[in-house]
């Protein structure tokens, strides 16, 4: 092994090779930090120091391109929009690249985490240095071989040129050279204005295998001689396993093994994202599917209430113990909790100004309070994972978020070094948060090495909806102080949740109002909770939204002016610090859903228009949502949506991911929410739990982005939490009443006495 | 358990299950075509939706015992290339997101297409409303059948 040590003064570091049979490859390897040596060597997976990023090209000599894409797909189109930055700056023939899903490797392909809106934006710059690495070393090799200066050559669609000469090659003929080169230091990357790959649509790489059912998906994974594992969870949080007995159901046919199992042992130290909502699996293992599902019918089994349960969590060098209460909760019951925690001091989050005052003072006080349940992500893939543990090595496939996470708590579970574990990502069926929880394939790998097979576990889908890992229920209560002329002299929000608090204090309207106060609580719970798409925006986006809506006409404003002049102030006069948003930006997509829904304008007067604008992820995304009623019944018939996320990579797939964030945000505003009696989820299946259908959705979902050339920030996730809001003053337009509690359909239902 | 000879994609193929065993895990367990899709098992989602002689059933409602001699056609059979026009509408319209549900939005649409050519949106909407897209595709998956249908 070669080990070359020296100061790091710049950011990355390349290996180039050739690839048996010749041909170029090309690692491209990132540091987080320049704070230590480094090595080089053949074995980069065991230097530690490596820690952000890489991607990686491979050409052959008969020029075929291919990409890796570092990042796990989950519907985003990644796997079409971080090759697109690669192939811009390689100057690659788009349609001849191939592209494929890279295998779990933090060191050559960076942190590879499907997440918070992310990919796009952390490998904008990496993957572009790639690509322009990549051309530079292959226009040296071409320059050296027609011993022309390296200025005179030039690139496209894979092809080499030189035009004085007539000289021609692909990248193919010079890519065995061009890996003999030195890396170059620095590559001058594209000006926006030069983009021909990205800013253009391209088709999702993956369409035609997804229209002709090949297996891309994790339940789709399969090896000779693979079992199928299921767990079966308890009935309701705060229960445990007592007892079973298996003897007739061992006997039913196809079961292999039945068999009780702890998840993590006493005192296990977790990672953050290792959450799991019950520790003792009940496990069946069987031939078929369909076998093990009959079999688990069949167990007798018994359940006690788990009582209190500590959970233990490690990482960065500090253990902490959180105790789990054994409480068997009723959505009832932890509604009336909430209020009375609605009720006690809080803990301040920001304070400007002097609201206690300015309240005092006010000629009104207008004050609502606003609810959201439980949500369920309900991937429409449930949760599974195959694994194929041995004494030596674990190989682990299925649809994950982030492997990176869950490597290390794997090996510490199956007791195997990090190099001995490979993760598959597959491609996803659905993810919005909930996959960024490796507790499935833990599981699954902790079943393989049981029964020393193949195993594949599969959650049934009411395993999936009724294992927890949901989004929080939340409450805020908003209340703004106005003086004698109506003007906004005050502004409060307290928000509290179970088991967390919404409320991110620095966000608009913070910044635009004098005196301002947020304060936070939150109630322990057993329900576990997790990341759910827009996490905690996606309530207060909807909370707050309606709140100003309200606000703007007590004081006969305009919605969108009002919000404008408050943006307005938030830039020329801002109050306070760590404002997390860009006002201008927040503005901008205002203006601009303002003019392309022709807002207050005579031939929209037939739409019911509500209007919301939120900023998270880096983004800023407003709708305006015209409802109709259609048969008795509140219908979004048409959506503008106007986003400021900077650069779109890919404008068609992005226009895409808007739509779906519109009617995923329409759909969960009216109908989505898990409640529980006992401990118990109330819903397990789609027969209980509604879900938006194509009847549901509008007719038109008109997207516009603003145009600037700003680095990419998040998609995946802005578009959805302002929906919330928008949908709330469509509806109040429409019945002339608030709605304050989500998800809305009931509260239409009690007001017009019949079903939804 | 018990034998049943059951005909997929144009090919009869022996299969030994249990008879209440759902031609969906039939499919993907016993004869390695996992196009066809498991989302709730309770004929709620439509992933599951094949075609049982030309019409569009939920394949996880459909016991094996229950299709001797009847026609299946699943994705993997509805053209060789994936050039049947509703998959070209789809690609046409770059329907798909994570592209879970596809495969049966895709058999349901083939289905109304054929018994209602020239689809309305009314038509399209009663239809298509038992298959559900967590991604929220919808308009693009009405797009794409309302392209389908003029060719």
């Amino acid at each position: 092994m070669e080990n070359i040590k020296k100061s790091i003064n710049r950011r990355s570091f390349l290996k180039a090779s050739a690839l048996a049979g010749g041909g170029l490859l090309l690692n491209f390897s990132w540091l987080a930090s320049a704070k230590a040596a480094y090595t080089i060597g053949n074995n980069l997976n065991a230097e530690p120091t490596w820690t952000e990023i890489t991607g990686y090209i491979k050409i052959t000599p008969d020029n075929i391109i291919k990409i890796l894409n570092p990042n796990p797909e989950f519907g985003q189109n990644v796997m079409t929009s971080l090759p697109m930055m690669v192939a811009e700056e390689l100057e690659a023939d788009w349609q001849k690249i191939e592209v494929e899903m890279g295998p779990h490797d933090n060191v050559k392909l960076g942190p590879q985490f499907t997440g918070g809106s992310n990919s796009v934006r952390m490998y904008w710059k990496p993957l572009r240095e790639a690509g322009a690495t990549a051309r530079q070393m292959l226009m040296e090799a071409a320059a050296q071989t027609w011993k022309v200066p390296i200025e005179e050559v030039t690139t496209k669609g894979g092809i080499l040129f030189h035009q004085k000469s007539g000289k021609t090659g692909t990248y193919g003929s010079f890519a065995s050279k061009a890996a003999a080169l030195p890396i170059p230091k620095e590559v001058k990357l594209k000006e926006p204005q030069h983009f021909n790959v990205v800013r253009s649509a391209r088709k999702n790489v993956e369409g035609l295998k997804i229209v002709t059912g090949k297996p891309l998906f994790g339940l789709d994974y399969k090896q000779e001689g693979m079992l199928i594992a299921m767990i079966v969870h308890p009935p309701a949080f705060g229960m445990k396993l007592k007892s079973f007995d298996a003897a007739e159901t061992l006997k039913m046919p196809g079961i292999k093994a039945i068999f009780s199992q702890k998840l993590y042992e006493d005192g296990f130290e977790q990672g953050g994202f290792d959450t799991r909502t019950f520790n003792d699996m009940l496990v069946v293992v069987g031939k078929t599917t369909w076998e093990v599902m009959q079999a688990r019918k069949k167990l007798n089994v018994q359940w006690e209430p788990a009582g209190d349960t500590k959970d233990t969590f490690g990482g960065r060098g500090q253990k902490r113990e959180v105790t789990v209460p054994g409480e068997l909760e009723s959505t009832d019951a932890m509604f009336k909790k909430m209020q009375e925690y609605a009720a006690k001091p809080a803990q301040q989050l920001r304070k400007d100004g002097d609201p206690e005052t300015a309240f005092k003072n006010a000629a009104q006080i207008i004050e609502r309070t606003y609810n959201a349940p439980f949500l369920a992500h309900n991937c429409m893939e449930p949760m599974n994972f195959f694994a194929h543990v041995t004494e030596e090595k674990a190989l682990v496939a299925g649809p994950l978020q982030a492997p990176g996470w869950s490597e290390p708590t794997l090996a510490k579970l199956l007791n195997l070094p990090g190099d001995k574990i490979e993760i598959q990502m597959t491609r996803m069926g659905g993810g919005f948060g909930r996959r960024a929880y490796g507790h499935y394939l833990y599981e699954a790998a902790l079943i393989s090495k049981k029964v020393n097979a193949p195993v594949k576990l599969v959650y049934t889908r009411e395993d999936d909806m009724t294992y927890g890992i949901y989004r929080p229920m939340y409450t805020a209560t908003y209340r703004a102080a106005l003086d004698a002329n109506k003007n906004l002299i005050g502004f409060h929000v307290k928000g509290g949740g179970i088991p967390e608090h919404a409320i991110h204090a620095n966000r608009f309207p913070a910044g635009a109002v004098d005196n301002y106060l947020a304060e936070g609580w939150q109630i322990p719970s057993n329900i576990t909770i997790g990341a759910f798409r827009a996490p905690r925006s996606n309530f207060n986006a909807a909370a707050e939204q309606s709140f100003l809506d309200e606000l703007a006409e007590a004081m006969g404003k305009d919605p969108i002016d009002f919000r404008l002049a408050l943006l307005k102030r938030a830039k020329e006069n801002p109050v306070g610090k760590d404002n997390d948003y860009n006002a201008d930006r927040y503005a901008g997509i205002l203006t601009l859903v303002k003019e392309k829904s022709g807002w207050g304008k005579p031939e929209n007067k037939k739409y019911n228009r509500g209007v919301a604008a939120y900023f998270c992820h880096n983004s800023y995304a407003a709708h305006v949502v015209d409802m109709v009623m259609k048969d008795g019944q509140p219908y979004v018939e048409r959506v503008f949506s106007a986003v400021d996320c900077g650069i779109v990579v890919n404008p068609d797939a992005a226009k895409n991911m808007v739509e779906g964030a519109v009617v995923d945000g329409i759909g969960n505003a009216f109908y989505g929410g898990l409640t529980h009696k006992n401990g118990k989820p109330e819903q397990s299946n789609f027969h209980q739990y509604r879900m938006i259908r194509m009847n549901e959705t509008p007719k038109k979902i008109e997207v516009h982005f603003v145009q600037n050339d700003i680095d990419p920030t998040g998609l995946g996730e802005p578009p959805f939490p302002p929906v919330f809001g928008a949908v709330a003053n469509a509806l109040f337009k429409s019945t002339g009443k608030r709605f304050y509690n989500q998800p809305f359909a009931p509260d239409l239902n009690k007001k017009e006495g019949k079903q939804i | 358990m018990a034998n049943f000879n059951i005909k997929v994609n144009g090919k009869v193929r022996q299969v030994e299950a249990d008879p209440a065993t759902p031609i969906l895990w039939v499919l993907r367990d016993h004869l390695d075509l996992p196009g066809t899709k498991y989302g709730c098992g309770v004929a709620q989602c439509g992933a599951c939706t094949v075609h049982l002689n030309g019409n569009a059933v939920r394949s996880c409602q459909l016991p094996v015992s229950a299709v001797a001699n009847q026609e299946i056609t699943t994705i993997e059979g509805l053209s060789a290339k994936g050039d049947h026009p509703v998959q070209k509408a789809w690609l046409e319209h770059d329907v798909a997101q994570c592209g879970y549900c596809q495969a049966g939005q895709i058999m349901s649409a083939v289905s109304l297409l054929k018994n209602k050519p020239k689809p309305t949106d009314e038509d399209i909407n009663a239809f298509m409303s038992g298959n559900i897209c967590r991604c929220g595709t919808y308009t693009r998956i009405k797009a794409a059948i309302l392209d389908a249908a003029k060719s």
